[in-house]
């Protein structure tokens, strides 16, 4: 378990994270969410105890972590950014050398640094020095490495960066495995990523931390979320979008293609809240009054995507706006 | 206690894997070995002197040190924080105060080896003549003992810095003003009230003693202190880094 608390860091003048408070419980994963440079890497730097925090708390497994750190770290695995390993070093001795680190010894050494070689498929490059290795092998020897004490809670900086796509959806089903029995927080910029393996996420931009909620939460306030969209038999697409905005909830229509047969039309509710989602029943009803068939009929539930613009301030806007 | 202890043996182990799994140890052993033997034999002229010491071996050593021993110390941390592996070495259990030891005993461990590579000469000054055995073993001590502080200074300047350059550079101008501050050509300059409390900074006269075979506390606590000084800044410095 992992608890943050009003956690701020100042770079001399410069306010890198600005007040986050957030917690991850045992069995959950968090997603940790944001635009590049927006704090995340400096955030998971204070909670790993690399970076002192300017203010505010730590804990990890009810330790905090600037009065008990090398407690603390016991109970965390972390898979920094980039990466790092020592370039010199064979995987099978930079493993034993962590395993070491956490005082494994004997059959228990053996058989921890073969679980991760396993795992991270990486039983037949055990002899190659690391720089050598390819980038995501290099990844995979991190990772192995933050995986190898077993620790109770894992930080993973971008786990899935520079690997393939097979190798990306073998991590994120590892990550997913493990979820049951550990807290993890990870960090990424691949929305499907989240949607895929967090069971919550935060979005953190310039420092704050904006939002907090599940994947599923988060889409639905985004400003697409509740949009019908719906394909008519028509020839006339004019008629059908004006008797469509006669719909009451609906705040405008637009005509999305048209060809000899069909159109196919967007309607955006006038609602923001739950409400919205009930469109499609009322777009329904319209459309057998009218004696109209159709082909395509569905609420969009939002995507991450659209939330994930919406809440932050992208770099040409900050330029346009300075 | 046993995880203090368990912690700096795995990092002293692993730091001097990686000394032997790059060129860096073999070149300078073999650097080591020919320029103290050149400088014994054909500078010191060994064999014209006819005394059974080996004065004119150790004589040379501090001036030696001064370009290898910073060649050995210059990666220890400059390359720990260029590669990024700090960030990870950190946020493992392990303490700054293990981790300076660790390496601090690795490289030490490392240039203990290379002096007792210099073992034939012992040999050959035992097989020509009747050396005073004694005093060649405080000199090998007062040898690594030099070796020890340029060593600690040297991981100071490399906790500075990401440029292992730099940091040899920086270390290279400490240790030449350790060894000048007390050598007779530059304190004779001096006027007197000044060149005893530079003299007092020099690591010579503390090797000096040690070279006639004398053992004195004073010398010893002087290595010492150095070297415990450097390590404590090294600590320092990096965890002022680390505070951004």
């Amino acid at each position: 378990m992992i608890q943050v608390q009003n956690l701020v860091k100042w770079y001399g003048p410069l306010l890198a994270v600005d007040d986050v408070s957030f917690d991850v419980q045992k069995g959950e994963v968090l997603g940790f969410l944001g635009p590049n440079g927006a704090g995340k890497s400096t955030t998971m730097r204070m909670i790993t105890g690399f970076l002192p925090a300017s203010s505010g708390t730590v804990h990890v497994e009810n330790l905090d972590i600037s009065e008990h750190g090398t407690q603390a770290r016991a109970q965390i695995g972390y898979l920094p950014e980039n990466a790092p390993a020592y370039p010199e070093m064979s995987v099978q001795a930079f493993l034993e050398f962590i395993a070491d680190i956490h005082l494994l010894q004997g059959k228990a050494r053996d058989k921890a640094i073969e679980r991760v070689m396993e795992i991270c498929h990486l039983s037949n490059i055990r002899h190659q020095t690391i720089d050598t290795l390819s980038k995501g092998y290099r990844r995979r020897t991190c990772l192995a490495q933050s995986m190898l004490a077993d620790s109770p809670n894992l930080v993973l900086d971008e786990p899935t960066e520079g690997l393939d796509p097979n190798q990306k959806r073998e991590v994120r089903k590892l990550i997913r495995n493990m979820a049951h029995d550990k807290a993890i927080i990870l960090s990424t910029h691949i929305l499907e990523e989240v949607q895929a393996i967090c069971d919550r996420l935060i979005i953190i931009d310039q420092g704050k931390l904006i939002c907090n909620g599940t994947p599923d939460e988060l889409c639905r306030r985004s400003s697409d979320a509740g949009t019908v969209t719906v394909g008519v038999k028509t020839q006339d697409s004019d008629q059908i979008r004006a008797k469509l905005e006669a719909i009451s909830g609906v705040k405008n229509v637009t005509v999305l293609t048209k060809d000899q047969e069909t159109a196919t039309l967007t309607l955006q509710p006038s609602a923001s809240d739950e409400t919205r989602f009930q469109l499609a029943d009322a777009v329904a009803e319209k459309l057998s009054e009218e004696n109209l068939t159709y082909n395509e009929l569905h609420t969009s539930t939002g995507s991450l995507e659209t939330f994930f613009q919406e809440v932050t301030v992208s770099e040409t806007e900050q330029e346009n706006a300075a | 206690m046993n995880r203090t202890f368990s912690n700096i043996k795995t990092i002293a182990k692993r730091e001097l894997a990686s000394y032997f799994n790059s060129p860096v140890a073999y070149i300078f052993l073999i650097i080591f070995l020919v320029l103290t033997a050149f400088f014994t034999f054909n500078v010191s002229a060994f064999f014209e002197r006819n005394e059974a010491s080996l004065s004119s071996f150790f004589t040379w050593h501090p001036w030696l040190y001064l370009v290898l021993v910073p060649a050995i110390g210059m990666r220890q941390w400059a390359e720990e924080r260029r590669s990024g592996t700090i960030e990870m070495l950190f946020t493992l259990p392990v303490t700054a105060a293990q981790a300076i030891f660790g390496k601090f005993f690795a490289g030490w461990i490392f240039l203990g080896l290379a002096l007792i590579l210099t073992f034939p000469m012992v040999i050959t000054v035992n097989y020509l003549g009747n050396p005073d055995n004694g005093v060649i073993l405080t000199g090998y001590i007062g040898s690594f003992l030099v070796a020890g502080v340029y060593l600690a200074i040297t991981i100071l300047t490399s906790a500075f810095t990401r440029s292992q350059i730099v940091s040899f550079i920086t270390s290279v101008v400490i240790c030449l003003f350790l060894v000048l501050a007390g050598w007779p050509p530059v304190t004779r300059v001096l006027p007197p009230w000044l060149d005893s409390i530079v003299a007092k900074f020099s690591v010579m006269p503390h090797y000096q003693t040690l070279q006639r075979g004398m053992v004195d506390v004073q010398d010893l606590f002087f290595f010492v202190s150095v070297m415990a000084f450097a390590l404590f800044a090294t600590g320092v410095v990096l965890r002022s880094r680390r505070a951004g």
